[in-house]
């Protein structure tokens, strides 16, 4: 086996965690605090790299279209929750899944309208486009590289956020108890805007860091959301620190996996076999592994307390 | 019993949908067998997935995978027939039971681990598990992974049954709904119909009366995705065409829709969701082409202002109609 190649591999399976994070952040406060599945997330994070790649036709500039986008994100999911999702907080799960689906087949149609059905890509400013020699003799891609650093600091953010601010301590005592804060005086619907907005801009940061990796598309939302479950289930649901966790873990295999496993199970089996069952195993390997958590552990890795 | 409206209305839809392939007939329009045999079919999906969905409060979001699996059983089979010169496996009597029991046999897997979850885990995990098998028919080369699969020929049972006809297959359609629509008033109206729904209002209450809500649940699931594969084989049988673009999330997520829209927990609930369902889009399709853009505020719509679904609809105007009288007594009273 190659090893360097299994370190990159590594590396790209981590950075693919961490955007799975961030997506699986925003969700997993959504779902701990209002108790509402966003469905929608994906869209959010479509949108991130639609108008990424919009504002890097606009600007020419790569940091400055980042710069732009965050804002269009957070007023779009202030705007979401303001007009459609907050109706759906004391509604049950299913309308919720319902509701937000109609938001999918919305943004969805709303993006082949405007931008039309083809993919976009955006170009890398010249600074990122290089590679780093993070190993002797290893180059890897700064702009990766980036990704993975970017993202580090965002879950070290949302972590002194919500143990060690004012509203940190207010989202905690909303995931744990609606009624009471309410009674207590704060202002819930102020909160939940607020709690959405900073998922939206999450989700938005990573479908705009995702844009130059891969091909800005309709319906790029729907996998890796689909994937972000996945990661939240592992977790446990309303857990950060599960999501985490999860997403890094689920980066990693499926990442690996897709790679490595066609020469592993061509130890195993002969070549026309191994070549027609790895691309098929490969994919449902992040699945089976959830399936597996859960066979034993219902709730997740990372249980929310009181749940 | 007088006749209420909640059952005339469902009875006309079915009479409607019988006469399709004469009216059809009568005004030269074949397409509109083609159109109606797929609304058939997605009915006796949607009507199995409301059978977790409303009867039993099982948010299944991956229901579109045993159609998926039922048509591909179909599919493989018919490959297999020509290109390994199979005979037995063209035969309808062979594809169907087949195509039953590969359904059974992944509702029982997916079940059994999901049923182990709830609320939301359940709808993520039956979500996830869809998307696993999904990603398996992506992934399956030599049954066209991406691409599907055409089929060589429809499903086999002999001369007095050749659904190669248009009008015959039409009529599969329509006995497999009606027959699904007789099962599942059966089923829900039968001892285990009655556990699962009291497992829906209480669970731990009816496990306490002794109850083992776990099979019972598991039991039902498995049926679903029974009648769901059925659903499915006669959906390849239709098109022709197999692919994992059948069991697309999406394609869950429209059953879901068509469950709710028509109403859930009720018995012809699904049928009318799948009639408006697939209206609504053929009109607002042919209207713009991007028909989802109105077509995902209306849902939004409809989950927020509109209770019960078309079922629901039609019981408010019943009580309207029978109050009427009453209402005009009481203001000649009052004048």
């Amino acid at each position: 086996m190659n090893w360097i190649l299994l370190f990159e591999q590594f590396l790209n399976g981590f950075q693919l965690g961490i955007l799975l994070f961030l997506l699986a952040a925003g969700l997993t406060l959504v779902f701990g605090i209002m108790d509402l599945i966003n469905l929608a997330h994906g869209s959010l994070y479509m949108m991130g790299a639609y108008f990424m790649a919009t504002f890097v036709g606009w600007t020419d500039s790569f940091m400055l279209a980042a710069l732009l986008t965050l804002p269009a994100c957070l007023l779009l999911g202030v705007v979401v929750e303001v007009v459609t999702l907050r109706r759906l907080y004391d509604r049950d799960h299913l309308d919720q899944v319902l509701a937000t689906f109609g938001l999918i087949l919305f943004f969805d149609e709303f993006v082949r309208l405007i931008w039309g059905p083809a993919g976009l890509d955006v170009p890398l400013p010249d600074f990122l486009e290089t590679s780093f020699e993070i190993l002797p003799g290893v180059p890897y891609p700064t702009y990766r590289l980036a990704i993975i650093l970017t993202g580090l600091l965002i879950a070290l953010f949302l972590y002194i956020l919500v143990t060690k601010t004012r509203i940190g301590m207010r989202i905690r005592a909303g995931a744990s108890n609606r009624e009471m804060i309410g009674a207590l005086g704060i202002n819930i619907q102020m909160l939940f805007t607020l709690v959405f907005g900073l998922g939206a801009v999450l989700a938005g940061f990573a479908g705009l860091m995702a844009a130059p990796i891969f091909t800005v598309e309709i319906g790029m939302g729907a996998n890796i959301l689909i994937l972000a479950f996945v990661v939240i289930v592992i977790g446990g649901i309303g857990s950060i620190r599960g999501a985490f966790i999860a997403s890094l873990v689920v980066g990693i295999i499926d990442t690996i996996g897709r790679s490595f496993l066609p020469d592993l199970l061509d130890l195993f089996l002969d070549e026309v076999a191994a070549s027609t069952a790895a691309p098929a195993i490969s994919s449902m390997m992040t699945y089976i592994l959830m399936a597996v958590i859960l066979t034993f552990r219902p709730q997740g890795l990372f249980p929310p307390r009181g749940a | 019993m007088t006749l209420s409206l909640r059952t005339i209305v469902p009875a006309a839809v079915l009479v409607l949908l019988g006469l399709v392939p004469v009216i059809a007939g009568a005004i030269d329009e074949p397409f509109y067998i083609d159109l109606f045999s797929r609304m058939l079919i997605l009915a006796i999906g949607a009507s199995s997935l409301n059978l977790l969905l409303g009867y039993g409060g099982m948010v299944s979001f991956g229901h579109a995978v045993y159609l998926g699996i039922g048509a591909y059983v179909v599919g493989i089979f018919s490959f297999h027939s020509v290109e390994d010169g199979i005979e037995w496996m063209a035969s309808g009597y062979v594809q169907i039971p087949a195509a039953l029991i590969a359904s059974a046999v992944f509702g029982l897997i997916i079940g059994a681990i999901s049923l182990r979850t709830r609320g939301v885990y359940f709808i993520m995990i039956t979500l996830a598990f869809a998307q696993m098998v999904y990603f398996l028919g992506v992934g399956i080369e030599y049954y066209g992974a991406d691409d599907g699969l055409t089929l060589y020929g429809r499903s086999e049972f002999g001369d007095w049954l050749d659904l190669n006809e248009s009008s015959t297959l039409y009529y599969v359609c329509f006995v497999a709904l009606l027959l699904t629509l007789f099962v599942s008033y059966k089923l829900i109206n039968s001892r285990f119909g009655i556990a699962i729904r009291s497992i829906k209002s209480n669970e731990r209450r009816t496990r306490a009366i002794g109850i083992p809500s776990y099979r019972y649940r598991l039991t039902c699931f498995v049926i679903a995705a029974t009648i769901c594969g059925f659903a499915g084989a006669l959906l390849a049988n239709r098109t022709d065409f197999v692919s994992p673009d059948m069991m697309h999330w999406t394609r869950s997520g429209d059953l879901i829709i068509m469950v709710v829209l028509g109403g859930m927990g009720t018995l012809f609930g699904p049928l009318l969701g799948t009639v408006g369902f697939l209206l609504v889009e053929e009109i607002l399709s042919s209207y713009t082409e991007y028909w989802q853009l109105f077509f995902g505020p209306l849902l939004i719509l409809i989950v927020i202002f509109g209770k019960g679904g078309i079922d629901g609809l039609i019981q408010a105007l019943a009580n309207l109609v029978e109050r009427k009288p009453k209402a005009a007594a009481q203001s000649r009273d009052g004048a």
